[in-house]
């Protein structure tokens, strides 16, 4: 729901990182890494992304979406696993307290300029 | 040809957030930042709140809603210090960002206060991934939404240090199971405290305002 807010971010974030004196500049690819538990819908995402990026250097470039595991560990237990379901509950101490590790990435990692 | 870049998307609202807590932190206030779906009962909750906690802790109120000021209004006869943000000024956002809410703490006025509550808006979904330079996070959830809205917005409950159950009156005349979505909320967050209350009878308000007190306590050296 607040993808609009997030592509705006991300088109800020990679018109700042565009070198001056590069003229013309034409962004092919923005590479993204974003954690699975992020609230972040690809297609919304790119939607919006389509629609602010119009006249501007990043017109049809494409979102690479690297999307991250939810890795968590067990502070009581010292174990580590990654979370695919909504469960944390720590399934080797049962009773654990538990942290997450990676899963709410929402990174621009580079971007790929046309030769 | 390839520029590295390595930022993360919402660093400009974590600088503002960090603001905000180094300015939450100057004028010593404690601040909850209170989440829910709409109409969990999160006013009703405020309201008694402080009429059970006031004047021995000072309260102020951030109120966020993208329309009205149905929310403050209802507050402001509490004699707490209310402000309302609405959002569709900035294209009728679904959460509140921290540059808003330090704006709204600054024109609030927090020195003569202990505790600062964050309405945010009604939205399981995206004020759980927006810092506000909180202290606390809160989500309501009411007996009337479904004993599966932990597992769905996983997010929320994860971020929350505590969790209140609330319209628990309802109960007798509802098939929702209390042992089953407290059971849901520890398997996302086996630690997170919950406390189960009737915003309307105030059943179970004891034990949730002497969580609050604490927390008060525990940072600012007052409100016990």
């Amino acid at each position: 729901m607040h993808e609009m807010g997030i592509a705006q971010q991300l088109v800020q974030i990679a018109i700042d990182s565009i070198p001056e004196d590069i003229e013309n500049p034409k962004v092919e690819k923005l590479n993204l890494r974003i954690g699975k538990l992020a609230s972040v819908v690809e297609h919304s995402l790119t939607f919006c992304f389509e629609i602010i990026t119009k006249d501007t250097p990043l017109e049809n470039a494409k979102l690479d979406i690297d999307f991250i595991a939810v890795m968590v560990h067990c502070k009581s237990c010292d174990n580590e696993w990654e979370v695919t379901g909504p469960v944390f509950k720590c399934p080797f101490c049962e009773d654990g307290d538990v942290e997450m590790l990676t899963g709410r990435e929402i990174e621009i990692t580079s971007l790929e300029l046309t030769d | 040809m390839e520029i590295n870049i390595q930022k993360r998307v919402l660093e400009a609202n974590e600088t503002e957030a960090d603001k905000s807590r180094m300015f939450f932190k100057e004028q010593n206030v404690f601040v909850l930042n209170m989440m829910s779906s709409p109409g969990s009962g999160k006013t009703e909750i405020l309201c008694k709140t402080l009429a059970k906690l006031m004047p021995g802790v000072r309260v102020g109120v951030i109120v966020g809603d993208i329309c009205t000021t149905n929310d403050a209004d209802r507050l402001d006869v509490t004699g707490a210090k209310v402000t309302q943000i609405n959002t569709d000024q900035f294209g009728g956002d679904c959460h509140l960002a921290a540059h808003l809410i330090i704006a709204s703490a600054r024109q609030l006025g927090c020195e003569d206060l202990d505790l600062l509550i964050v309405e945010n808006i009604g939205n399981l979904v995206c004020p759980a991934e927006f810092d506000i330079g909180e202290d606390a996070r809160a989500v309501v959830l009411s007996v009337t939404e479904g004993e599966d809205k932990p597992l769905k917005y996983p997010l929320m409950f994860r971020v929350a240090d505590v969790a209140i159950l609330n319209k628990i009156d309802l109960l007798p005349y509802l098939d929702f199971d209390a042992g089953l979505v407290k059971d849901n909320m520890k398997q996302v967050h086996p630690h997170l405290p919950i406390f189960e209350i009737s915003a309307k009878t105030e059943e179970g308000f004891e034990p949730w305002l002497e969580w609050l007190k604490i927390k008060v306590f525990e940072k600012t050296g007052r409100g016990l």
